[in-house]
C-alpha cells in the first residue's frame, strides 16, 4: 500500500509525521520524499546515500545545417522554447516542458535530443534496513513534475518488486506538484493545525484530492492551539482523525534537533503505532469495499 | 518603486503572519498575495474584492469520442501519460495534460480540440491597510508562475496610477515555479526561517535560488529562542553570504492568537513580538534606502 503525507500549508508537520511512520511500520516499507524543491525528510532519517542519479529533461538541440527555417517546430511549441525569426533558430532550454513535439514534428529531423538537468535523485537505506527515495531539484530549475514523474516510477517499480509498503511526503499546496504527488497512494494522510490558515489550506487540500476518491485521514498537529474549526468540519464531512499530536514546547526542540518524533518519549511511540494500525485498517477496509 | 517578497523555502515558518504585520507597518504600497496555490493573507486582511477576473492560461486537450477511432498514436506520443485508454475508447486526463499540442498536431483524425484554459481567478481588492492583489489558482493548475508574474504587473500598474512606492509581496513556499517568477524584478528578498534542520536547509537552498537572480537578501529566524545552535548557525550563514540578519523573533502563541483574532501580530498593543516585528521592518526600510 501507499500512504501519501500531504497538507495544503506548508510546516503543519508532514515531514515529522512521515519520519514517524517510517520507524514505526510493522511490515517492510520505503520512504518517499516527493517535496523535491526542499526536501527535508533525510534531515531526520538520515539515510546512508548509496547511489545518486542526475535527472534529466528532453530538450531540443537542431542541427542548423539541417534547417531550413519552416517554422513547423516554433508553431507547435507550446512553452515559447524554439524560434524561428528570419534565417535562424534560436532555443530557449529553460521553457522547454519536454514534450518531444518539436523533433516528432520536423520534416528534416534537423531536431535531436539535449537534455536539461533538473537535479538529482538519490537512493539511500536507514538504519540498514529502510530504503529512501529523495527527489532534489536543482536550484533555479523551475519544475518539479518531471522529477518528480521519475522519482514515482522508481518509486513504484521497487515497492512492486519487493513488495514494500510505501509513505510518501508530499509537497505543500495543491498545484500540480502536490497532486501528482498524492496520485498514486491509497490512503492520504492531511496533516494539519487548528489555526485559521491551517484550516483554510486543508479545505483547499481536501477539495482538491477529493476528484482522486481516495480514502483521506486527518492527523492534527499542535492541538491545542488555536481553535476548534478544523474538528467540527472533519465530524461533518465524516474525516476521520487518526491522531493529535499536542503543542509542547519539547516536541518543538526536539524536532529542532532532527530528531523522530515517535522516538520522544513512549507516548508518542504509541501514538504513531496506533497510527499505522489505523491507517493500514483504513487501506484493507476500502481494499475489501 | 520599490519591491519586497516575503518567501521562505520551507512551509509554515510564519511568512504570511509577517507580511501581515508589515502590510500594517508599511505606508504607500500594494499589498499582494503570491501563494497563488495555498493563499492565507486574505484570512487577515478581511479583503473586500472591487474586481474579479478569469485567470485564462495555455490550452488543454480534449478528445472528441465522436470523431476519435482508437488508433492510440496520442497515447504512444504523450510524454505525461495523460491519455487514458479503456476498452479501446481514449480520453485525456486533464490534471495530467501539459497542453503541449502534441496529440493535436499528430492526430490523424482531427479529434482533439484543445480550448483555452481556465486556470484560476485573480482579484484586486481594498483592505484596511491598503488595495491588495490577490488569486486563486485552480487545484492542480500549472502556470502558477504565470499567474505570479500577472499578479505583479498588476501590482505595479496599480503602484503606477496610485502613486505607491511600494509593493509589499507574500510569497509561496518551495524554489520552483511561483518563487521563481515571485524574484523578478524584485529589489529585497526576505527569509523567514527557523532554527531547526529544515528551516537551515530550506533557507539554504532558496537564498542560494536568490543569489542565482542576483536578488538581495535578508533574514528573519522565527522561535529563534527553540535552539540556540541552530540560531548561531544561521546567524554565520549570513555573516559567510552577506545576508541582513533583521531580526529574531521569539516562539509566542501571540502569533497564533492574532491570527484567531483576524489581526496583524502589530495591531492592538506592543507585546514583545511586536516590538521586534516593528524593528525588523526598520531594517527592511533602510535596506530598501541604501
Amino acid at each position: 500500500m501507499i500512504v501519501s503525507v500531504a497538507s495544503g500549508k506548508g510546516g503543519t508537520g508532514k515531514t515529522t509525521v512521515t519520519a514517524s511512520l517510517a520507524v514505526s511500520w510493522s511490515r517492510p516499507v520505503m520512504a518517499v520524499d516527493l517535496d523535491v524543491e526542499e526536501p527535508n525528510l533525510h534531515l531526520f532519517l538520515k539515510p546512508k546515500v548509496t547511489d545518486t542519479e542526475v535527472v534529466t529533461l528532453e530538450v531540443p538541440e537542431v542541427d542548423e545545417s539541417m534547417c531550413t527555417y519552416c517554422r513547423k517546430c516554433a508553431e507547435l511549441c507550446q512553452f515559447k522554447a524554439i524560434a524561428v525569426m528570419g534565417r535562424a533558430i534560436m532555443t530557449f532550454p529553460e521553457m522547454c516542458h519536454g514534450c518531444g513535439g518539436c523533433m516528432a514534428i520536423c520534416p528534416e529531423g534537423a531536431i535531436g535530443v539535449g537534455t536539461r538537468e533538473l537535479g538529482v535523485m538519490e537512493r539511500g537505506v536507514v538504519r540498514g534496513t529502510l530504503p529512501c527515495l529523495t527527489g532534489r531539484l536543482r536550484v533555479g530549475e523551475a519544475m518539479s513534475p518531471p522529477l518528480m514523474r521519475h522519482v514515482r516510477s522508481r518509486m513504484r517499480a521497487e515497492s512492486a518488486a519487493q513488495s514494500l509498503d510505501v509513505l510518501v511526503d508530499a509537497p505543500p499546496g495543491v498545484s500540480c506538484p502536490a497532486m501528482s504527488a498524492v496520485a498514486d497512494s491509497d490512503v492520504i494522510v492531511l496533516v494539519t493545525e487548528p489555526t485559521p490558515f491551517g484550516f483554510h489550506d486543508f479545505k483547499l487540500a481536501w477539495e482538491a484530492f477529493s476528484p482522486y476518491e481516495k480514502p483521506v485521514a486527518v492527523v492534527i498537529n499542535r492541538a491545542g492551539l488555536g481553535d476548534r474549526r478544523v474538528y467540527e468540519f472533519c465530524a461533518a464531512h465524516d474525516l476521520p482523525i487518526l491522531a493529535e499530536i499536542p503543542y509542547r514546547r519539547d516536541i518543538a526542540e526536539h524536532y529542532s534537533k532532527g530528531m523522530i518524533l515517535a522516538e520522544l518519549d513512549a507516548g508518542l511511540g504509541d501514538l504513531f503505532s496506533k497510527l499505522c494500525r489505523d491507517l493500514r485498517e483504513l487501506a484493507k477496509e476500502v481494499r475489501n469495499a | 518603486m520599490r519591491e519586497v517578497v516575503v518567501i521562505s523555502g520551507k512551509g509554515g515558518t510564519g511568512k504570511t503572519s509577517l507580511t501581515a504585520a508589515f502590510a500594517h507597518l508599511a505606508e504607500s504600497k500594494v499589498i499582494c498575495d503570491l501563494d497563488v496555490d495555498a493563499p492565507d493573507l486574505h484570512l487577515l486582511l478581511d479583503p473586500a474584492i472591487i474586481r474579479d477576473e478569469r485567470f485564462i492560461s495555455g490550452h488543454e486537450a480534449v478528445i472528441d469520442p465522436e470523431k476519435c477511432v482508437g488508433c492510440g498514436l496520442c497515447a504512444s506520443m504523450c510524454r505525461y501519460g495523460a491519455i487514458d485508454e479503456k476498452d479501446g475508447v481514449y480520453s485525456i486526463a486533464p490534471l495530467r495534460c501539459e497542453g503541449c499540442k502534441v496529440c493535436v498536431a499528430f492526430c490523424p483524425e482531427q479529434a482533439i480540440d484543445f480550448p483555452p484554459r481556465h486556470c484560476g481567478q485573480h482579484y484586486l481588492s481594498q483592505t484596511r491597510f491598503g488595495p491588495m492583489v490577490h488569486a486563486q489558482l485552480f487545484p492542480g493548475q500549472e502556470n502558477s508562475g504565470l499567474l505570479v508574474s500577472r499578479l505583479k504587473k498588476e501590482a505595479r500598474a496599480l503602484a503606477e496610477e496610485q502613486g505607491l512606492d511600494l509593493i509589499l509581496c507574500d510569497g509561496a513556499p518551495g524554489i520552483g515555479c511561483p518563487v521563481i517568477a515571485s524574484l523578478s524584478q524584485t529589489d529585497l528578498a526576505v527569509v523567514v526561517t527557523e532554527p531547526t534542520p529544515s528551516g537551515v536547509h530550506d533557507l539554504e537552498r532558496v537564498a542560494s535560488l536568490c543569489d542565482h537572480f542576483r536578488t538581495k537578501v535578508a533574514v528573519v529566524v522565527n522561535k529563534h529562542d527553540l535552539n540556540p545552535d541552530q540560531t548561531s548557525r544561521i546567524d554565520a550563514l549570513c555573516s559567510e553570504k552577506g545576508y541582513t540578519l533583521l531580526a529574531l523573533l521569539p516562539h509566542d502563541t501571540a502569533v497564533t492568537e492574532a491570527m484567531v483574532r483576524r489581526q496583524a501580530i502589530t495591531e492592538g498593543g506592543d507585546s514583545a513580538i511586536a516590538t521586534k516585528v516593528r524593528q525588523a521592518w526598520q531594517g527592511i526600510t533602510n535596506l530598501l534606502h541604501s
